[in-house]
């Protein structure tokens, strides 16, 4: 039981990626995110609860429980 | 050099095309490449995550180095949402703040809601963005586009993607008569002959995607597309004859006939 609870607390951390649920043992930073999603190198933008993230900053920025981002990439559109 | 002149840049080009619904990623380099266009319209979409990082992706096919990227605010159906993507394409595209504005009103027909389109514009136009904006064929909404700041107007010929052509001609000319910023037909182009008219009728410039992209032959048809333009411009340019109702003339001398 305990090991569940400290498990649960472990996996306490947890931020919605473009809609979906993720989970992180420890608040990551952006650029980390990035890494654990494989995205790192892609050119993209992120929004952070409705702020823009400037690329500059994704190292400094880290991610705090609950926050919402939004990861978009320009796609072919008319 | 007749060039269309958007924001203080010059363009050889006026056929702008979007780069949605091609087969694959080497379709849309070739149908952009032939069809002679110099700015090129993108989605701003969610990345999908787990995504192979060495996947092909459009900006490898159609380098933003080369061509003037016009991100786009389709499926948005409020300000606020035209806004957080346009934000996020200039940060995506370091700083680019040339955008196509669209709010869409109705997802079945796709038409703009221009109340939202309104509100976006100022927002937009007050954060430094140079808005090229879709819009209905009503004059009166096309000029106050124009007041507002949009370095653009673009009013659809028809629904986006019906390929139904140039629907009312006499309210695009009204647009173009009353247009101090370049007017450019977005939407509604389904054939040459349509993307002639358009530019026969004045316009600047037309903007189209599934004309292209949905033909037969995407390639050829940009290459079609991109004669029209430029024939429909020079024959604006050219001055057509007046047309004579009930009075025809000929062209053949009228005396020296033969048994006469």
């Amino acid at each position: 039981m305990q090991s569940h609870f400290l498990t649960a607390i472990l996996k306490a951390m947890q931020l919605t990626v473009n809609g979906a649920p993720h989970s992180f043992e420890q608040n990551p930073n952006l650029s980390q995110l990035l890494e654990t999603l494989k995205l790192t190198g892609n050119r993209l933008a992120v929004e952070r609860n409705g702020e823009i993230v400037p690329r500059s900053q994704f190292g400094e920025t880290v991610l705090a429980d609950g926050d919402q981002l939004e990861i978009v990439v320009a796609v072919g559109g008319g | 050099m007749d060039e269309l002149i958007i924001a203080g840049k010059s363009y050889a080009s006026r056929l702008l095309i979007g780069t949605g619904k091609y087969k694959d990623f080497d379709e849309t380099r070739r149908a952009v490449e032939e069809s002679g266009a110099q700015i090129v319209t993108v989605a701003i979409r969610r990345t999908n995550i787990g995504q192979n990082a060495g996947e092909p992706s459009l900006l490898d096919a159609v380098p933003p180095s080369k061509y003037t990227y016009l991100p786009n605010t389709a499926g948005c159906y409020s300000a606020d949402d035209a806004i957080r993507t346009l934000r996020l394409a200039r940060e995506l595209l370091d700083g680019h703040d040339l955008v196509k504005l669209e709010v869409l009103g109705d997802p079945k027909t796709l038409y703009p809601n221009v109340v939202e389109t309104i509100k976006a514009a100022e927002i937009l136009v007050k954060d430094g963005f140079k808005v090229m904006v879709y819009t209905s064929d009503d004059p009166i909404i096309a000029k106050q586009l124009e007041e507002i700041g949009c370095v653009a107007v673009m009013p659809l010929a028809s629904l986006i993607g019906s390929g139904m052509g140039i629907l009312n001609p006499w309210n695009l000319q009204i647009i173009i008569d009353n247009a101090k910023v370049p007017v450019i037909v977005d939407a509604g182009v389904g054939t040459a002959s349509d993307a002639a008219i358009a530019m026969e009728l004045g316009c600047d410039g037309v903007l189209m995607n599934t004309a292209i992209a949905g033909a037969g032959n995407p390639v050829l048809m940009a290459s079609a597309m991109k004669k029209a333009v430029q024939a429909g411009r020079e024959a604006f340019l050219a001055g057509r004859m007046p047309k004579k109702l009930y009075s025809a003339s000929p062209s053949s001398p009228t005396s020296g006939l033969i048994g006469k």
